[in-house]
């Protein structure tokens, strides 16, 4: 069964459809991948999924529970881990704090064993006292990346979470997602193909609000609808 | 947990000076600091909201005269003793809080600001209208013989000095103890990044909304004291003037620290008792002193300490 399916999702601004009519289905415990170019959607697709965007008509299944009509923190309360596009930390907190506060929700007396294996997993552990907001751009990116693992997430949602960060620095962002339980299942928005093509068991590509194809990466590199709505005008 | 400790240790320690300090000063000071003491329970009230959640209002002399009228009315006009009137005006200041804060929180910054000082504004002209039972802008007197609590004659200095102190720990180790705990943690966290708390899975409204009641009662206890100790409630009490007072001395002091509201409180009392003893435009001196401590200190005198010299204060 799939923990996450979604039947016809759709959202409509004022008139223009961001997001159309989309069926999706996600197994348990698979990597999947969400590309397409830019404006295809692809946030729009996960804010639904996650509450932060109402739908405009459709629904959302976490593991069998239609969740559609839930407002965002009980989605989240369910098992949805959700990273910003746009760095999003407790930029005043420190470090161990922030990745204390989404511990404490679920786990209460027992987040401060969960934070020190978090902040070991991460390596923020020799920076756990810094203020957040002092932290470079990566270990930022990082640090929230940390808050999503401290929840024990059933669903990992990461948009865009290799933006902007350096060769070695996506190297290591590769090698914690591989070390993740492989029972997570997780949900990847991704512009940076290396890391789409190492990490993704299978590959979502929307275009224009739409499913435009799905499979895995060498099916999607073979897929010419694909090259030519995405990889052709973006990356040939 | 060191840092536990040293709160607490603060928190008592301060306590203790305060209670030294009555057979320290003279009667004049001793006075003041009654005052100052009831009104900084007021100001962490306020702090809790502001300072923590992030939540700014402008409407909390409402929640400091619902706490004062619910008291003098029953006193008044029910004829109840102190201590159940005492209890009235907490409840009229829950109720009163838990109405506004579940309207209002629908609206959020500057929206937040406005509906709560309409709200305020509302109350002030609500004691105004009803002047046949709140005697309006004149107000009430409770008379000295009414104003004993088990017994005890709160209108005499020292008993009254001893009360607020009373009010004034009860208040302070609550907050304390409340802004350090996984709530208080998860209000900051609000006040950080609201976005961020949701996505979490906070419920933020909800935290908001018992923020919000929490400070009210807070407040409204004050407001209860302040009519109770000094014997006198009025509508001056429920004016714009009395929400900007507890923010003025919680920028002062220092937004989002414990002890920041009494520090506020004691040096804005000060600075105008200081200020007026020179001249007559102690206004003007008053607020240059204001819009200096805002340029360089701006996160207030314990704010500033805390984030130059002792970073643990709570």
């Amino acid at each position: 069964m799939s923990l996450l399916s979604t039947r016809g999702l759709t959202k409509s601004y004022a008139g223009v459809t961001a997001n159309s009519d989309i069926n999706f289905d996600l197994p348990k415990g698979q990597t999947r991948a969400l590309i397409g170019p830019n404006g295809a959607g692809k946030s729009t697709f996960v804010g639904m999924i996650s509450g932060r965007i109402e739908a405009t008509s459709g629904t959302v299944t976490l593991a069998g529970e239609d969740i559609s009509n839930l407002p965002a923190h009980q989605r989240i309360a369910k098992g949805i881990a959700y990273t910003f596009q746009i760095t999003s930390v407790f930029g005043g907190l420190s470090v161990t704090e922030n990745i204390a506060l989404a511990a404490r929700r679920h786990l209460g007396a027992a987040a401060p064993e969960r934070v020190a294996e978090v902040l070991d997993q991460v390596g923020l552990t020799d920076r756990a006292d810094q203020t957040a907001r002092d932290l470079s751009y990566g270990h930022q990116r990082i640090l929230e990346i940390g808050m999503g693992l401290a929840q024990n997430p059933r669903l990992f949602i990461l948009d865009e979470p290799t933006q902007g960060l350096a060769e070695a620095e996506i190297d290591a962002f590769k090698t914690l997602i591989r070390a993740l339980d492989p029972a997570t299942t997780i949900l990847l928005i991704e512009h940076n193909m290396s890391v789409v093509m190492d990490l993704a068991d299978t590959i979502t590509v929307l275009d224009q609000g739409r499913i435009l194809a799905e499979g895995t990466p060498p099916e999607i590199r073979a897929n010419a609808a694909v090259q030519a709505a995405y990889l052709g005008t973006e990356h040939a | 947990m060191r840092l536990y400790s040293r709160a607490n240790a603060l928190h008592l320690g301060l306590i203790a000076l305060l209670a030294v300090l009555f057979f320290v000063l003279p009667a004049y000071h001793t006075g003041n600091l009654a005052r100052i003491m009831v009104l900084a329970v007021f100001a962490m009230g306020y702090n809790l909201l502001f300072g923590y959640t992030g939540l700014l209002s402008l409407g909390h002399a409402l929640f400091f005269a619902a706490g004062m009228y619910g008291l003098t009315l029953t006193m008044h006009l029910g004829g109840a003793t102190p201590a159940p009137a005492f209890l009235a005006g907490l409840i009229a200041a829950l109720i009163v809080s838990a109405i506004v804060g579940f309207l209002a929180l629908r609206t959020t910054g500057v929206a937040f600001m406005i509906v709560t000082l309409m709200f305020a504004q509302a109350g002030y002209l609500t004691i105004l209208y009803f002047g046949t039972y709140t005697r309006g802008d004149e107000g009430i007197v409770i008379p000295q013989a009414r104003r004993a609590l088990l017994g005890i004659d709160l209108s005499q200095d020292s008993n009254r000095y001893f009360a607020a102190l009373i009010l004034f720990a009860v208040a302070l180790l609550i907050t304390g103890a409340l802004v350090r705990s996984g709530f208080g943690r998860t209000l900051v966290a609000i006040r950080e990044n609201e976005d961020r708390a949701t996505m979490i899975g906070y419920d933020v409204q909800r935290f908001k909304l018992i923020a919000v009641i929490a400070s009210g009662v807070l407040s409204g206890a004050s407001g209860a004291a302040y009519a109770l100790l000094f014997g006198y409630a009025g509508a001056t009490f429920a004016t714009v003037q009395y929400s900007i007072f507890p923010l003025l001395w919680v920028l002062l002091g220092g937004a989002g620290t414990t002890i920041g509201p009494l520090i506020g409180a004691v040096f804005m009392f000060y600075l105008i008792d200081y200020a007026s003893g020179l001249t007559n435009a102690y206004l003007l001196l008053v607020g240059i002193v204001l819009v200096a401590l805002t340029l360089f200190a701006p996160q207030g005198i314990v704010g500033t300490i805390r984030a130059r010299w002792i970073r643990w204060l709570p």
